[in-house]
């Protein structure tokens, strides 16, 4: 089975990043890191892949840096990557992001796609369900659980209450959730074998995509900063005004 | 010049680093307190390929260089020293011998296991009355026939008696001037392992005692030549120095990271105890020796990745990274004042367990032997 897996490099969350005066784009250092929602679509990929001797190929729409990121994925056992580097696509909406990977994708046969439900640092949460509509097969997101069998993949969709049982013929798209699989760790040979494995650099131009980077950010605000909140005193029946207080906020 | 790791290097650091804090940080006060050494942990470890790191690939190895083991060790001697010890001696004293002397029988009998973590070697040099004195071993091998006799004891054996343990290679008197290296399976009769040691730190490392009631083994088990023993094992000595002082480099670091922590975030008379002098400038220095420590370990590995000399920089590495260690340990836990006698805080049990860091592979006396030898001074 061929898998594609949408990945991401982004500035380690680790470390605070600056967005630069003219545009409001984020500053992405050469040294990026794979999105940790990433590493889930990964794992998914991988484990598909080893239950059907299938092989997993990246595809990635950033500035190349070091590629560290890219390279965090190969070592945890992908086989290739496809990295779509090109600064005409910089600051990119989600729909220009989902023609670039859609075209970049389609040009090799594939079987399912999968991608992480949306990234860390732009959080759009659209562009699986863009690039669905794109490579025109169905679009299985929220999976919280995948099953691959004789053509036939068999997922079940978190929804707000419980889950829902979803089922589609191959080729299809997967949108995974946070908790479907614990990502792997690297293995130390891992680690060695990615900077062998090939990773081929490619532009919008390569892909026959006109660059549109389609928004513009006018402006960048600080979010206002949080108000202090409510002391209940407890003069033995605190609980109740805690209960009255989160059933207002309709937590509860 | 160029001071940087490698994209590998660094890779390696981040791999580690997680599981790490993932798997090994939120368990180790509980391993410690229980004097637990986790099995399951430690085959994971196995499965990472961090007992492969720098052996060949025909024995299922990376065939990497020595730093990044060091820099594995470090990162795992950052949270827990009983697991880096587990790692450094796994493949110091486990796997180097058997992969550097060995015949390709034995290799083929025991390396795959051990370089994939699935299974542990101890090395038995130290004995009740020899240590750095190797050659006052009394531990005897008598051929008989076509096996080994083995008689004799052997005192503070790392790795020895885990469930995973496959076998232990031990120093023996086989005549009269010769000591020579044996291969003793796990499991052999009359090779008996003592109950584990209390020790007051790197108590989830496994620590035994060993005694030989006349244990045979096959005459095919003797590791290298005849009479080799101490040739062969001083041989291994330099790596140990290094894999020790990176060990002590994750100590210092770990030490740095959490005083600094804590200056900021614990007040007293209404301001952080970072802001006094002599709160603050602990941290600087404990700064300053994990900047030097870093420094000279990373040297002297490189000297041997480069197929150099490094002798005079691994004990230069050694005695300095450790005896440092110790130093940032009381300071850390010092600036934690009474926090920092608690069991429950880390610099607590970097307190403990560093001590051992100037003992083990060389004393910082022996070090400064060496070193004192290496400037061509007339000392015995």
């Amino acid at each position: 089975m061929n898998i594609a897996v949408c990945v991401k490099q982004i500035p380690d969350p680790a470390t605070p990043y600056d967005l630069d005066d003219d545009n409001h784009w984020v500053v992405r250092p050469n040294d990026q890191v794979l999105d940790d929602t990433d590493r889930v679509g990964v794992e998914v990929g991988l484990q598909l892949a080893e239950a059907t001797e299938g092989t997993v190929t990246l595809v990635s729409m950033s500035p190349s840096g070091s590629l560290q990121g890219i390279r965090q994925a190969l070592a945890m056992g992908a086989d290739k990557a496809v990295i779509i580097d090109d600064d005409t696509l910089k600051g990119s909406d989600a729909l220009t992001t989902a023609r670039i990977l859609s075209a970049a994708i389609d040009r090799e046969e594939f079987d399912v796609v999968v991608a992480g439900g949306e990234s860390t640092d732009g959080y759009t949460g659209v562009v699986p369900q863009m690039m669905s509509e794109m490579l025109d097969v169905p679009c299985l997101s929220f999976a919280r659980k995948v099953d691959v069998d004789d053509g036939i993949v068999t997922i079940e969709r978190q929804t707000a209450s419980g889950y829902e049982v979803v089922t589609s013929k191959l080729p299809a798209l997967l949108a995974v959730t946070a908790g479907i699989v614990e990502p792997r760790y690297p293995t130390f040979k891992g680690i060695m074998q990615a900077k062998s494995k090939p990773v081929e650099t490619l532009t919008a131009s390569d892909l026959g995509v006109e660059p549109d980077v389609g928004q513009r950010v006018t402006e960048v605000a600080d979010v206002a900063s949080r108000e202090a909140g409510d002391i209940v005193e407890d003069d033995g029946e605190a609980y109740l005004k805690i209960v009255e207080l989160l059933e207002q906020t309709k937590v509860i | 010049m160029d001071l940087d790791f490698t994209e590998e290097h660094r890779a390696v650091r981040g791999m580690v680093r997680e599981y790490a804090k993932d798997r090994i940080a939120p368990n180790a006060e509980q391993w410690d307190a229980d004097h637990h050494f986790p099995t399951e942990v430690v085959r994971e470890m196995g499965e990472l390929g961090l007992f492969g790191i720098t052996a060949d690939e025909e024995w299922g190895g990376a065939g990497a260089d020595f730093t990044s083991l060091c820099i594995a060790i470090e990162e795992i001697a950052r949270v827990d020293q009983s697991m880096a010890i587990t790692l450094e001696a796994g493949v110091g004293l486990g796997i180097n011998p058997i992969h550097e002397f060995g015949s390709d029988a034995q290799k083929a009998e025991w390396l795959p296991d051990l370089v994939a973590g699935r299974a542990l070697a101890g090395f038995g040099l130290t004995e009740p009355g020899a240590g750095s004195d190797a050659g006052a071993t009394a531990t005897k091998a008598v051929l008989d026939g076509d096996e080994w006799v083995i008689n004799g004891s052997k005192a503070f054996i790392t790795n020895s008696g885990t469930e995973m343990t496959s076998l232990v290679t031990i120093t023996a008197r086989t005549g009269p001037d010769e000591i020579s290296t044996i291969l003793v399976p796990a499991g052999t009769d009359g090779f008996i392992v003592e109950p584990a040691y209390r020790k007051m730190g790197w108590r989830a490392s496994d620590t035994h005692g060993l005694t030989f009631d006349d244990a045979r083994v096959p005459k095919a088990n003797l590791l290298g030549e005849q009479g080799k023993g101490f040739h062969q094992f001083l041989s291994t000595l330099d790596d140990g120095r290094v894999a020790i002082a990176a060990m002590a480099v994750g100590v210092l670091q770990s030490c740095l990271d959490e005083s600094v922590e804590y200056a900021n975030d614990r007040y007293a008379f209404g301001r952080p105890i970072g802001s006094n002098q002599a709160i603050a400038f602990k941290c600087a220095d404990i700064e300053v020796m994990t900047h030097a420590a870093r420094l000279l370990t990373y040297k002297a590995a490189w000297l041997k990745d480069m197929g150099r000399p490094f002798k005079q920089e691994a004990a230069i590495a050694k005695l300095y990274a450790t005896e440092s260690a110790v130093t940032a340990t009381r300071d850390a836990t010092q600036i934690f004042g009474g926090a920092g006698f608690m069991d429950e805080t880390l610099v607590a049990r970097h307190y403990r367990d560093a001590k051992v860091l100037e003992i083990g592979e060389g004393t910082s006396e022996i070090q400064r032997l060496v070193i004192s030898r290496g400037l061509g001074l007339p000392l015995r």
